[in-house]
């Protein structure tokens, strides 16, 4: 599973401070970040909160992740100008919605605005349509040491409706 | 009761002798009083990024968990950000303290009155939210008190300052925000 495979990239890559906003499609993900002793996995209200973490960990010494969905990229627009002018490193895992099989029109609008914002204000992105390719894309985002931004399709996650929602 | 404490006088107090002390400062204000203080490398002062000072002490107090961290910050700049008690509540870093110094303005948009200035207790919300020592801040002898807390006692800390509300000359710290992350991480490394 890729949520395994990315844990794994994680660890390699000497992640300790994991931050997170809870989505559908993290939560595989989560569950192992919470249970490995190496990391401090951190709840977030908001995935502003996630910037300025990773932001104080990096000052710190200490290499560290944010797991997302994509409306949250539009809660840290104006955070992402301290990433680029100070230059911090910065991995984010997004996972999509508003994209193929999506049951809530209220999710398409951002859900197709996110790679635009991501480049507007200098994060790169990097798109993983199938399974395989997330955790190969991670390991690299570690390597930059800039800002990246990991996009997780909507087709790799799979969720349809509330009901499976629900039911995962 | 009209503030009595000075917002310079404060900070000096608070950063003097600072040791070990690992310090992040909020946009505007605490930025210029903590440069007032003394510019160091293990100064983190912010000049954007508003609401993210008392996460980004969160992530260094996580990194270094043997030093002491202390994030100073303003009113406005917190209230930007409250959602970081409950994370930071959650966490509950021994080693970090968050210190509002609060005037009940937003001191660089031409003083307009906060919400702390229409009475919203921001060290009842941080108590709430599980700190382990808050407090509202009021005296000379209380700031005393604050100095030691924020160097020794178990956190996290949490500690709304009253301060007059006033315009002081600017004391800027470097702005390249390059220069001040490297600064920080070879003056720990």
């Amino acid at each position: 599973m890729w949520p395994d495979q990315v844990h794994r990239e994680l660890a390699t890559a000497g992640v300790r401070v994991v931050g997170y906003v809870p989505d559908a499609g993290h939560k595989r993900l989560i569950e192992l970040c919470r249970s490995d002793k190496r990391m401090r996995a951190v709840v977030l209200t908001t995935e502003e909160e996630g910037i300025g973490l990773v932001a104080g960990a990096w000052l710190g010494g200490v290499k560290s992740v944010l797991l997302m969905q994509s409306s949250g990229v539009g809660n840290i627009i104006n955070v992402l100008g301290m990433v680029q002018v100070c230059r911090f490193p910065l991995v984010m895992i997004v996972t999509m919605r508003g994209e193929q099989g999506e049951f809530n029109p209220w999710q398409v609008p951002m859900g197709r605005s996110t790679p635009q914002v991501l480049e507007a204000m200098g994060v790169a992105v990097r798109r993983a349509s199938s399974a395989d390719e997330v955790a190969p894309l991670v390991a690299e985002a570690f390597r930059r040491e800039q800002a990246v931004a990991v996009l997780v399709s909507q087709s790799v996650i799979g969720i349809k409706s509330f009901q499976e929602q629900t039911e995962q | 009761m009209k503030p009595v404490l000075h917002r310079r006088n404060v900070v000096q107090t608070l950063l003097g002798d600072r040791g070990n002390l690992l310090v992040v400062a909020g946009l505007g204000s605490t930025a210029w009083d903590i440069t007032a203080a003394g510019d160091s490398p293990l100064s983190f002062p912010t000049w954007g990024a508003m609401g993210q000072a008392a996460m980004i002490g969160l992530g260094l107090a996580l990194a270094q968990p043997r030093r002491r961290v202390l994030v100073v910050t303003g009113d406005g700049e917190m209230l930007m950000g409250l959602g970081a008690l409950a994370t930071i509540g959650v966490q509950r870093p021994g080693n970090l303290s968050v210190v509002v110094i609060d005037n009940e303005r937003y001191g660089e948009t031409g003083m307009q009155a906060t919400h702390t200035a229409h009475g919203i207790d921001m060290a009842a919300v941080a108590r709430a939210c599980g700190f382990k020592h808050c407090s509202v801040v009021k005296t000379k002898a209380a700031v005393a008190k604050l100095r030691s807390a924020i160097r020794g006692r178990p956190g996290p800390v949490f500690a709304q300052v009253k301060v007059v509300a006033e315009k002081l000359p600017l004391v800027l710290p470097p702005h390249d925000g390059v220069l001040l992350k490297e600064r920080f991480r070879a003056a720990l490394a």
